[in-house]
């Protein structure tokens, strides 16, 4: 996957945990949480989702790089790189 | 013979769960969703733990500790259950205070809380606001050393009618006191802030049936009057437990039994670390409760300026001991009108709870005890009876319960009903460092109490056993670099 890629599975993954927050506007180098209504169970969705998904382990030490999109998918690429888009 | 409440179990689950409180029966609802085979055991007859209730004859059902949790409710039962349960998730109207210091209806969110301690209370907005934000702004990795009474000095020093005001709901939420660590009052208190006090429309049997129907929906094996004897350890890892005679193998266990009985009483400290036993004998215990449970006859209501919740106190100062004493200065009343459950027949319940000790109610002699649990229900009633004229006329049924009512039905030690103090949940969180595999997921630390903290912390383990299963597979299926 490209790091355009994991951004789409991202948002895809937002749009599951937070139905009502409009994504259009999100800015990547901006904190989630000073642009959406997230809390700490939300970024325990974001890992859950990624481990179903891709079975990618974001392990609790670095929860703190899914901070904003950006810090995610620079964290997520070298781990999913040689994943293949579904 | 005895009937067999495991006829037909398999001999090994990938995952067994101790104990079926909000949090065990979330572990094993996630964790099924997410395809691994589970095993819930559960010691009493009927799922919830203490999210329970008890019918009596007349139509009355008593809900046990259904009134109110925060809003985050419902996006917890909406992701980790269903929709249809997340929907029966409704605003409680009123929550009422009266003491010898003021009386007051809210309905218990930021922005009414703020219009109170500005207008009624005389605060500087500027300090309410600064306040909130402190609050809000508060994790459980920060530092611990402050206390909630320190808190309060500093925002509104000497005025012990708003550290009473901001302090009575969490202490009936989830025990807690002045002495306990800021943040957990911070985080707890913020959580109702946000957007107030909710139920389940419906009530708690409601609310356990649909998630029986949602276990059983993911393939979980659910079991009753299964009471785990043991937890099996072998070279550092978690390999099955005994319950009723048998021994079942499990990749991962999960214990929802208190913290304490699942070292001490279902592991044993043989297998431990002295630090981490030294630890976990150290770990605090949160208080237990009495409760007055009054039906009112068929027909017969109140009127709802009553409140939903109703905090009372004839104490004219504001402190911890008091709130705890056999010597009952405050109760607080939740009240069930017809509306909590619109399908079943309309009846008005009230529950009257106060903080209690165990070791108040521990010794007593049978007659000392029955006539300690008749003195309880005389002091109530005479106490409702200002708000609710004539209640022993209007009285269908009342009974009482005590720290060792909460004991025999949850086996929780000490009839704890907040589960643990703060200390409690990093000894909750190391439980799997000890021993592999095996993890608890319970009323712990203050901040995972309550219905919500329960559910919530069993979502947070069942993705840590879910990680470590699929960690497991991948070393089994992939070659070893």
């Amino acid at each position: 996957m490209t790091p355009a890629d994991i951004r789409d599975e991202i948002l895809d993954i937002l749009e599951d945990i937070a139905p009502d927050e409009d994504l259009g506007e999100l800015k990547d180098e901006v904190a989630f949480r000073e642009q959406l209504e997230l809390d700490s169970m939300d970024f325990l969705d974001i890992v859950m989702e990624l481990r179903k998904r891709h079975r990618v382990q974001v392990p609790e030490e670095d929860y703190g790089e899914l901070a904003s999109m950006h810090s995610t998918v620079t964290y997520l690429t070298p781990l999913m790189k040689d994943l293949q888009k579904a | 013979m005895p009937r067999d409440f495991l006829k037909g179990a398999s001999d090994e689950y990938d995952v067994i769960v101790i104990g079926s409180g909000l949090a065990g029966l979330t572990v094993a609802n996630v964790l099924g969703r997410a395809g691994h085979s589970v095993l819930l055991l559960e010691q009493h007859y009927k799922l919830g733990g203490m999210a329970t209730w008890f019918k009596r004859p007349g139509g009355h059902i008593f809900d046990v500790s259904l009134h109110g949790f925060p809003y985050g409710m419902i996006k917890s039962c909406r992701r980790y259950w269903s929709q249809e349960i997340a929907d029966s998730i409704v605003p409680l109207k009123g929550i009422r205070f009266e003491n010898p210091m003021f009386s007051l209806t809210t309905t218990y969110n930021r922005e009414d809380f703020t219009k109170l301690l500005t207008s009624q209370f005389k605060i500087a907005p500027e300090k309410v606001a600064e306040f909130f934000d402190t609050a809000r702004g508060m994790n459980f990795y920060d530092d611990q050393s402050m206390t909630t009474g320190e808190l309060f000095n500093k925002f509104f020093p000497g005025r012990e009618d708003v550290h009473r005001l901001l302090m009575e709901p969490i202490v009936y939420a989830n025990g807690s006191t002045l002495e306990d660590p800021a943040i957990t009052y911070g985080i707890v208190f913020s959580n109702f802030m946000s957007k107030g006090v909710y139920t389940f429309e419906g009530g708690t049997d409601l609310l356990i049936q649909l998630m029986q129907k949602e276990l059983k929906k993911n393939g979980v094996d659910i079991r009753i009057r299964c009471d785990v004897e043991k937890i099996n350890v072998e070279d550092d890892r978690v390999q099955s437990v005994t319950v009723n005679g048998r021994t079942i193998k499990a990749k991962s266990v999960i214990s929802n039994a208190n913290l304490n009985a699942t070292i001490f009483r279902l592991l044993g400290e043989e297998t431990l670390d002295k630090q981490f036993v030294e630890e976990a004998r150290a770990v605090r215990l949160n208080n237990s409760s009495t409760q007055v449970y009054m039906a009112l006859n068929p027909g017969e209501t109140v009127d709802e300026s009553l409140g939903d919740l109703f905090f009372t106190s004839t104490a004219e100062e504001f402190k911890t001991d008091l709130l705890l004493s056999r010597d009952v200065t405050s109760r607080t009343y939740s009240i069930y009108y017809p509306r909590t459950r619109p399908e079943g027949r309309p009846r008005t319940l009230i529950v009257s709870s106060t903080n209690a000790h165990y070791k108040d109610w521990a010794p007593l002699s049978d007659e000392q005890y029955e006539a300690s649990k008749q003195d309880l229900i005389k002091t109530t009633l005479d106490h409702l009876d200002r708000y609710v004229p004539n209640i022993r006329e209007r009285l269908a049924h009342v009974e009482a319960s005590t720290p060792r009512t909460f004991q025999h039905y949850t086996q929780h030690v000490a009839g704890a009903s907040f589960g643990t103090k703060f200390e409690g949940l990093a000894v909750s969180r190391a439980l799997p460092d000890q021993v592999k595999g095996l993890y608890h997921a319970g009323s712990v630390g203050i901040i995972m109490s309550g219905w919500l903290g329960a559910i919530n912390y069993g979502v947070i383990v069942a993705n840590d056993v879910d990680a470590l299963l699929m960690k497991q597979v991948g070393a089994a299926t992939q070659p070893v670099n």
